[in-house]
């Protein structure tokens, strides 16, 4: 379990590429765990946002490329609502998102062969558009 | 008077309901919605990420196409849009340097002079709520109304700027307006789950579960939303609901506008209930609110 | 040394002045200077302060603008890291200041204006009306047996009765009654006149009006301490008030009270029934520089962990949750303190904040999160306990603008460096003590009060003072 970090480690492209994206300071979170406390969607997750943001200060990269916390985010803003050094982790879950399906694809994050007909036929524009929006490459 | 109208997708289609009574509504509040010409659709998203601009490329040219048109403002209905044509905006008008780089893809000029209104925000500040009460025919006298905001509405409060982000109450300001009775309950500025109810259908039945268990042990006949996405998870997430929590019973979940009709004695078989899940009708009978 | 010219009683009323002798050096002057001194603030850190000048053989009038003295820790319950009864502490010293030779107690005043220099200010004072004419009263207490109008009491924090006449607590200093012109009901209905008729000695005083004295003095201390940050209205994600089981740090201090409005039991305001599962939060408003205060507030941990254990004290089988992002336990015997909290008294410490409260049936459901176990918390709780941000009393920048002294953006008093002047101010002859300068305990703050008030004495005895412009 032993984990080696560095300084190339802590510096990483990978994160800085996440911070440069997002336009969020990952070190202005000092970790009080009140987005995750608030978050809607942390039952799907197997990182609280808080902990994606301290692997985020570790340079965790590939505990955090791996992780799910990212697509289960539903981009509610709650977390940056209540954050009390307004980080706005709505927009480090997107940067993650981003970087990783520009770096592997779509990976078959959505499907419309996963839904019934009668699903599509109730479930808004709004909802595939943003789905697919979301969930392709951008 | 008449107000620039974007209506958006949705509300084309499968919330047409929506966008209806919104615009009968208009009329008998002595306003009319004027629809812009040419819309395109706003893409449903604003771009968290800062190197992503094409998705602000729609909602700008909706935004230039009603400059052009002659207006200031631009009104709509769906949450979504209105979130995402908001947050747009106020990109073109602080951020140079991304605005130079949209509008000169899309070879537009536009500096951000379009001001984005909910329908709810015009009736609040344009017409007001006094006045909106005047016109109610019919009040929506005791029905309980759980006033659903959802996040698109309200947040990022600094940017959107309609209401505060824990306790608004434009929303309920807005049904005592209409002579019903605002209910409080705990759940109305959480997430629904939004897109996630095409691909994590778990996450979009817990939220919606959570908020209507919350709505309805508050007391509430009713919940109303403003967005046709929340409107979809919360109503048609419901048998699934019930399938893991028997003991659920469920609620009807309305637009606001379907209310806002009913109080100004449009008649309900107009309304497109039929379309709800949850049939509304049978509360709305049993407290009176229609016949 | 100088020259003592006269010394006479301040309580009669004549100057007290010496004459400083003055060294040679440009910068100093020569004039009288007078050798009493103001404290404005009646806590334990002006009292500290004026017992302090008193015992010294200075000459004090204690200001305060509430009836009695005492501030604050009269409020609370025990005190940590020793457990020690807070009124047990507190009492002896505001019997000794209300009992002093050379301290005159003057409550129910307010600082209105302030003219001339370092060694030689003339006061100006208002004292608010009473309608107790407190030269005839005995304090004997029947006008409060006998009022019958009951009210929401300051003192215990919205949580118990008082009458409309009243002390602020049973051992108050000066143990002499007030009446709320906005509760009795001879001033609001124009009937009633109880307390009138059941006085002994008619000291009762429907008419009384405002009045209005100087006071000249050499130097004034401020310890005008603080008040609890108002989540009540700026916090509604936990409740803003309206969940009634939900209250702040202070108001738990009463219910932890013997004396308090339950008696010291731990049952829960809504409904009476004994608290099983209680929940702390600590850092609340606290330590967020986005919405509320920037600042730590310094003393929650260690008061939070003492409510912990003084409620385990009263409900053995109860649970204890306290919410936490770190600990800060820097003084004296408050790590050992924490850390026999969580081994001896096995309250569980949860390290994470809470996001939102709300009322769910009988109980608080608390919404928050374990950062070390990565796991989001609900806890079902059937009372929350917030240590809500400390923030400057009330008045305390106004006060500051009559004295011509700076505060920060908190409100805080700013002193004249932090390090080595934490009590003097960029005013001469104007001292800061308490929490009026920064947030700090009860130990921090009674040594700041005879800090300030040594450094007023340096003053008053000085050979000589620097040149000062008037103010």
């Amino acid at each position: 379990m032993k984990t080696v970090i560095s300084r190339s480690q802590v510096k990483g492209d990978f994160v800085s590429k996440v911070a440069e994206i997002s336009g969020e300071n990952f070190f202005n979170c000092y970790q009080c765990g009140n987005c995750s406390a608030g978050c809607p969607s942390v039952d799907e997750m197997d990182l609280l946002p808080s902990q994606v943001v301290r692997y985020l200060q570790l340079g965790l990269e590939e505990e955090v490329k791996s992780c799910k916390s990212m697509w289960v985010c539903a981009s509610c803003m709650m977390c940056h609502a209540r954050c009390p050094k307004g980080v706005d982790i709505s927009k480090i879950m997107e940067a993650l998102r981003v970087l990783r399906l520009r770096e592997v694809g779509a990976e078959g994050h959505i499907d419309v062969t996963d839904f019934s007909d009668d699903y599509l036929a109730r479930a808004p524009q709004i909802a595939m558009i943003s789905g697919y929006r979301k969930f392709l490459p951008l | 008077m008449k107000y620039p109208y974007f209506p958006g997708c949705t509300l084309y289609t499968k919330a047409k309901k929506l966008d209806d009574a919104g615009r009968e509504c208009s009329l008998k509040l002595g306003f009319e919605l004027d629809e812009l010409k040419d819309w395109t659709c706003c893409g449903a998203t604003f771009p968290l990420v800062n190197d992503q601009h094409i998705t602000m490329s729609g909602p700008t040219r909706i935004l230039a196409d009603t400059k052009d048109q002659g207006n200031d403002k631009l009104v709509t209905l769906c949450s979504v849009c209105f979130n995402v044509l908001k947050r747009t905006n106020n990109v073109m008008l602080n951020d140079e340097e991304r605005r130079a780089k949209i509008t000169d893809f899309i070879e537009r000029d536009y500096h951000g002079e379009v001001e984005v209104l909910h329908y709810l925000q015009l009736l609040r500040d344009e017409i007001g709520f006094d006045v909106l009460k005047e016109k109610v025919v019919k009040p929506l006298e005791g029905l309980k109304v759980a006033c659903y905001y959802g996040c698109l509405l309200l947040r990022p409060v600094k940017e959107i700027g309609l209401d505060t982000m824990e306790d608004p109450s434009i929303f309920e300001d807005f049904i005592r307006a209409l002579g019903g009775e605002p209910i409080e309950f705990p759940y109305k500025v959480e997430c629904c789950g939004a897109f996630q109810a095409v691909h994590s259908m778990d996450t979009a039945t817990r939220c919606s579960r959570d908020i209507l268990r919350s709505a309805k042990n508050s007391g509430a006949d009713v919940v109303i939303t403003t967005c046709p996405l929340c409107q979809f998870n919360l109503d048609d997430r419901q048998p699934e609901i019930q399938k893991s929590d028997p003991g659920f019973s469920s609620i009807p979940v309305v637009y606001f506008t379907q209310l806002l009709a009913l109080a100004l004695d449009l008649p309900a078989e107009e309304l497109g209930f039929e379309r709800n899940l949850i049939d509304p009708l049978p509360i709305l009978k049993e407290k009176g609110v229609i016949a | 040394m100088g020259e003592l010219i006269e010394l006479t009683g301040l309580k009669d009323g004549e100057p007290v002045t010496c004459v400083a002798v003055f060294g040679d050096h440009a910068d100093f002057e020569s004039v009288p200077v007078d050798r009493r001194v103001m404290v404005i603030g009646g806590g334990i850190t002006g009292i500290t302060s004026a017992v302090d000048l008193g015992n010294a053989g200075y000459q004090v009038m204690l200001v305060d603008r509430l009836p009695s003295i005492g501030g604050r820790m009269l409020q609370l319950s025990e005190t940590f890291p020793t457990l020690d009864c807070a009124q047990c502490t507190l009492t002896p010293r505001t019997v000794e200041s209300g009992q002093h030779p050379n301290v005159l107690l003057k409550t129910s005043c307010e600082v209105e204006g302030l003219k001339g220099e370092p060694g030689d200010f003339t006061v100006s004072i208002r004292q608010k009306i009473t309608y107790v004419d407190w030269n005839k009263c005995t304090g004997c207490g029947t006008c409060i047996q006998k009022c019958p109008s009951q009210s929401i009491a300051l003192f215990e924090r919205d949580a118990g009765r008082m009458t409309a006449i009243y002390t602020l607590s049973p051992q108050a200093v000066p143990n002499k009654p007030v009446i709320d012109a906005e509760r009795c009901r001879y001033l609001t209905l124009g009937k009633c006149g109880v307390c009138a008729k059941s006085c002994p000695v008619e000291a009762i005083d429907y008419e009384q009006q405002e009045s209005f004295f100087e006071v000249r003095v050499g130097a004034i201390i401020v310890s005008t301490g603080f008040d609890i940050y108002d989540w009540k209205n700026k916090m509604p994600e936990y409740g803003g008030g309206n969940i009634p089981d939900v209250i702040d740090g202070l108001t738990f201090e009463r219910y932890l009270s013997a004396s308090g409005p339950t008696a010291g039991a731990m049952i829960r305001p809504s409904d009476g029934k004994l608290v099983k599962d209680i929940v702390f939060i600590q850092c609340v408003g606290s330590r967020n520089p986005e919405f509320h205060k920037a600042y730590c507030s310094r003393v929650c941990c260690m008061y939070t962990a003492k409510h912990a254990r003084l409620y385990k004290h009263g409900v053995h089988d109860g649970q204890v949750y306290i919410f936490y992002i770190d600990i800060r336990s820097t003084g004296k015997g408050y790590e050992q303190f924490i850390q026999q909290s969580v081994s001896e008294e096995e309250i569980l410490y949860i390290r994470g904040r809470v996001a939102k409260l709300h009322r769910d049936g009988d109980k608080v459901m608390v919404q928050g999160a374990d950062t070390l176990t990565g796991k989001k918390i609900e806890i079902a709780a059937d009372m929350v306990v917030l240590a809500a941000a400390m923030v400057p009393n009330d008045g305390a920048k106004e006060l500051a603008d009559i004295l011509g002294i700076n505060y920060n953006d908190d409100g805080f008093f700013i002193e004249d460096n932090y390090k080595l002047a934490s009590v003097e101010t960029g005013q001469q002859g104007i001292y800061l003590a308490g929490c009026c300068q920064g947030i700090k305990d009860i130990a921090d703050s009674a040594a700041q009060g005879s800090a300030a008030s040594s450094k007023a004495m340096v003053l008053l005895s000085s050979v000589r003072r620097q040149k000062q412009e008037a103010v």
